[in-house]
């Protein structure tokens, strides 16, 4: 589904991606994790293309994203994504922000994209806030629509921006529900987050990045077995502390 | 002192609404077509093509360094030379008509830099949220990003008519009639000149004050909730 084939970037001289390969298959879960600064944000944004790179491939159902002659725009309208700070518009009701790219992107017609839209609110428990504006909703549900909002895509696969980063932590399990659940209806994710709880009960591999290069690629029970890398071990060793 | 004779005003109140209309009617031309330009010129300077840039920033800093009355005076003396040569018809414009263009393109440089600031506040991520979508940059930018900015720019944008609306003034040198022109050619007439400009600045007071509460309403309307 995904193949990101030996992507290097740089922002002028310093590099920030190296040599990065990596592939998730259809209905596979693939969590990237690593310290900030490692470049797992920078390498999941070249999925859709929303960083360029200079260096190698990323190949996304047979599409190259980095190839001048495809159509982006179509491209992204397939692969869901879900940021850090949600990003939800914050000039359209709830109901907008989850019809408006269903119809000018889609061409659905507003009845069918707000039927879907409220369907996808349903689904993430939020149904009753469908009018109001996303000020006006907590940052967990923020998110919970932020998800919805890519979900009426019908994407082929869905990326994740550290989507439970900016939330206070009370609210960080309505939206790991939401994922999990979507993990386990066979969605292909790469997400890359902290939450290593949600990668022991839903990830089949685990990636590992620091200083911009791809360090360790495991199934989920090997990168937390034992893990290869000192760098690897140690990161782990910090975060599962607690 | 002690003489006002404020029966002026009413002997000659047509002559003055005819002037004030205009000023309105140049006001208003000049709003809207230098928001359209405006917006033009800001998403160039904007653009990731460096002659796109190059070219608003030369447009926009060409006139905002040269002063309002000599454009007046340029346009009014150029631009049907320029007709004349592109068409090889002698086109008159008249000071009125040259007015419109002059301040619609003065105006744009302006609105340009207040639009492109009102872009460069809508944070990052709200584009590349509509990217992600699929929106191309076009959809990009009228769904997402102007409606944003263009809220957050309503007061600037309209401060910025009203010093439009108060410079139209300016069209005294070419001898176009708005509505201080009007007074200014009844004063020379009537030796007035006390009581006349006098009702003017109120005038122009009571107007542009009333916009400036209209801004603060609107501010309040259509405040996104953050």
């Amino acid at each position: 589904m995904i193949a990101i084939n030996n992507v290097s970037k740089w922002y002028g001289d310093f590099q920030v991606l190296t040599d990065c390969t990596t592939r998730v298959a259809k209905g596979e879960v693939v969590v990237v994790c690593g310290p900030s600064g490692s470049g797992k944000s920078t390498l999941i944004k070249c999925v859709n293309a929303l960083e360029p790179f200079q260096k190698g491939s990323v190949v996304v159902n047979g599409i190259a994203v980095e190839d001048t002659k495809t159509n982006l725009p179509r491209l992204r309208a397939q692969v869901g994504m879900v940021f850090q700070h949600f990003e939800l518009f914050p000039h359209m009701t709830i109901t907008q922000n989850l019809t408006v790219a269903q119809i000018k992107v889609l061409g659905r017609g507003k009845e069918e994209a707000l039927d879907k839209g409220l369907k996808l609110l349903d689904r993430v428990g939020l149904k009753s806030q469908a009018d109001k504006f996303p000020g006006q909703l907590s940052g967990g549900q923020q998110q919970r629509v932020a998800i919805a909002r890519a979900l009426a895509m019908d994407p082929i696969c869905m990326l994740f921006d550290e989507p439970t980063s900016a939330l206070d932590p009370e609210m960080i399990n309505e939206v790991l529900d939401v994922m999990v659940q979507l993990a386990r209806e066979g969605m292909t994710m790469m997400c890359v987050t902290h939450e290593m709880g949600f990668a022991r009960k839903v990830a089949h591999r685990v990636i590992f990045m620091d200083q911009g290069a791809i360090v360790e690629d495991a199934t989920k029970d090997d990168f937390f077995g034992k893990p290869h890398s000192e760098r690897a071990q140690n990161f782990l060793a910090k975060i599962l502390q607690h | 002192m002690g003489d006002f004779d404020f029966s002026i005003i009413a002997a000659n109140w047509r002559f003055l609404a005819e002037g004030l209309r205009y000023t309105v009617q140049v006001t208003l031309t000049a709003m809207v077509g230098g928001i359209l330009l405006g917006t033009l010129l800001a998403l160039m300077r904007l653009a990731s093509l460096w002659p796109l840039r190059w070219l608003a920033a030369a447009y926009i800093n060409f006139f905002r360094s040269v002063p309002l009355v000599q454009v007046i005076l340029a346009v009014y003396l150029i631009l049907p030379l320029l007709l004349q040569f592109l068409t090889g018809r002698l086109i008159p414009i008249g000071a009125d008509n040259s007015a419109y263009f002059t301040f619609t393109i003065f105006e744009a440089a302006y609105y340009a830099e207040i639009i492109r600031s009102g872009i460069q506040s809508i944070p990052r991520g709200q584009a590349a949220a509509g990217y992600a979508l699929g929106f191309t940059y076009s959809q990009t930018m009228r769904l997402v990003v102007l409606p944003q900015a263009f809220r957050n720019m309503l007061p600037v944008l309209l401060t910025q008519t009203i010093v439009l609306f108060q410079d139209v003034s300016l069209v005294y040198a070419i001898g176009a009639t708005d509505f201080f022109g009007a007074a200014d050619k009844i004063t020379q007439r009537d030796l007035r000149p006390v009581e006349m400009y006098t009702t003017v600045a109120v005038v122009y007071f009571v107007l542009c004050f009333a916009l400036s509460r209209l801004v603060k309403y609107l501010q309040s309307r259509i405040a996104i909730i953050r």
